[in-house]
């Protein structure tokens, strides 16, 4: 169950941009998971529930995962193609030298961060209202 | 009404505003990264690899499930190549150090990684046990990865080669059920053959057309430690591997143009 090395590697990530930003929390983390990353969306999302409580500024923050699907080139005809884990061959001929164009992705796209508002007129923010 | 406290304020007013006077609340901030989520593992897994690289040494990383024969594959390789290469092996095995003690008793160092319930080696693991051996007086180094063949797929060690173990008793369509691990590999090796004889349902061809299905980069071999013949192509494969991963090193210190004084930050 590596899944939750991946959970703590992805909170160390968290944890860098937290403290570079000067931010409260971490509300959503959005990571992209792909088929032949070697990881289970499912249980990274409940290790990534455990782990986040090592730290109160991710113990509330939710995990986005979007889904990847395999894509394959033909070095045959020249096509691009999706393709599935336990067959990576050209969907258009049929021939196996084909190159891994996606899927094995195992990314961290964006972190929503919440700011607390006496801090915010340093940083350069992109929305936000404050209310009196 | 306030869906806070209650009161008869209306919007949003923040019960703590009563003690502290005006109080805002927090802003949200969007961070786009776009960042390899096992970066800081890559990170380490080059710094091994340039400890490797300065020192000289090829470094194999072996995979399998548990029981397809790793630990028997090195004992019956290290006395075919001792007089040529000074080999050491990096033993990870969860409780016991059975695997250290076994490679240690064909005369060659082994560092022993007590993992616990850890179902990988990942790369500060084996950085720290390169502390433990001396680097100087390595050539070729075995990282016996954990039997698993899931997890290790994911961490890289700053190995120059993976090679997995695929025994016969574990059915020719591993590759299929673990593409992952497979397509990690630079070469796989078919162990146990002399139990083919009892088992018709396993078919090397078969296993060779699985790996072709999922798109693996590796070839594949047969061996059985009980038949040291068996075992000649896996030793020349290992030579080819030796020269060419050398001949890398050589050709990228004389592009560096620093010779012998390799400058190596450290942190560990």
């Amino acid at each position: 169950m590596h899944e939750l090395s991946v959970a703590q590697a992805l909170l160390d990530q968290i944890d860098a941009i937290t403290a570079e930003r000067a931010a409260t929390c971490a509300v959503v983390v959005t990571i992209r998971v792909g088929p032949l990353s070697g990881v289970e969306p499912a249980l990274l999302d409940r290790a990534f529930a455990v782990a986040r409580l090592r730290d109160p500024r991710t113990a509330t923050a939710t995990l986005s995962i979007e889904p990847a699907e395999i894509r394959v080139a033909c070095r045959d005809c020249g096509r691009d193609g999706a393709a599935h884990t336990g067959k990576l061959a050209c969907s258009a001929c049929g021939s196996r030298a084909t190159r891994l164009l996606q899927g094995d992705e195992l990314l961290l796209l964006r972190v929503e961060l919440e700011i607390a508002a006496d801090a915010a007129p340093q940083l350069n923010q992109s929305e936000g209202v404050c209310h009196v | 009404m306030c869906d806070q406290c209650g009161c008869g304020a209306t919007a949003q007013h923040d019960p703590g505003a009563a003690a502290g006077g005006l109080r805002f609340t927090p802003l949200r901030q969007q961070v786009d990264v776009v960042r390899g989520i096992l970066d800081g593992n890559h990170r380490q897994a080059e710094h091994n690899r340039a400890h490797f690289d300065a020192h000289g040494i090829v470094a194999i990383n072996l995979m399998s499930s548990p029981g397809s024969g790793k630990t028997a594959l090195l004992e019956a390789t290290i006395p075919r190549l001792r007089e040529r290469y000074r080999i050491a092996v990096v033993e990870g095995d969860l409780e016991t150090d059975n695997d250290a003690r076994r490679i240690r008793a064909q005369g060659v160092p082994a560092v022993q990684i007590t993992t616990g319930t850890a179902c990988h080696l990942d790369a500060a693991l084996v950085h720290d046990a390169l502390h433990a051996l001396d680097l100087d007086r390595i050539d070729l180094l075995f990282i016996e990865n954990i039997g698993n063949l899931v997890c290790p797929a994911s961490f890289g060690l700053g190995q120059h080669r993976d090679v997995t173990l695929l025994s016969v008793t574990e059915g020719d369509d591993k590759p299929a059920k673990y593409p992952v691990m497979f397509r990690a590999s630079d070469l796989v090796l078919i162990s146990k053959t002399d139990l083919l004889p009892h088992l018709p349902e396993f078919d090397p061809r078969r296993a060779q057309q699985a790996l072709a299905d999922i798109g693996a980069r590796a070839s594949s071999l047969c061996v059985s430690v009980r038949d040291p013949g068996s075992l000649d192509p896996w030793l020349h494969w290992l030579e080819r591997t030796m020269a060419e991963v050398r001949s890398a090193q050589h050709g990228s210190e004389a592009g560096r143009g620093t010779g012998a004084g390799h400058a190596h930050a450290h942190r560990g």
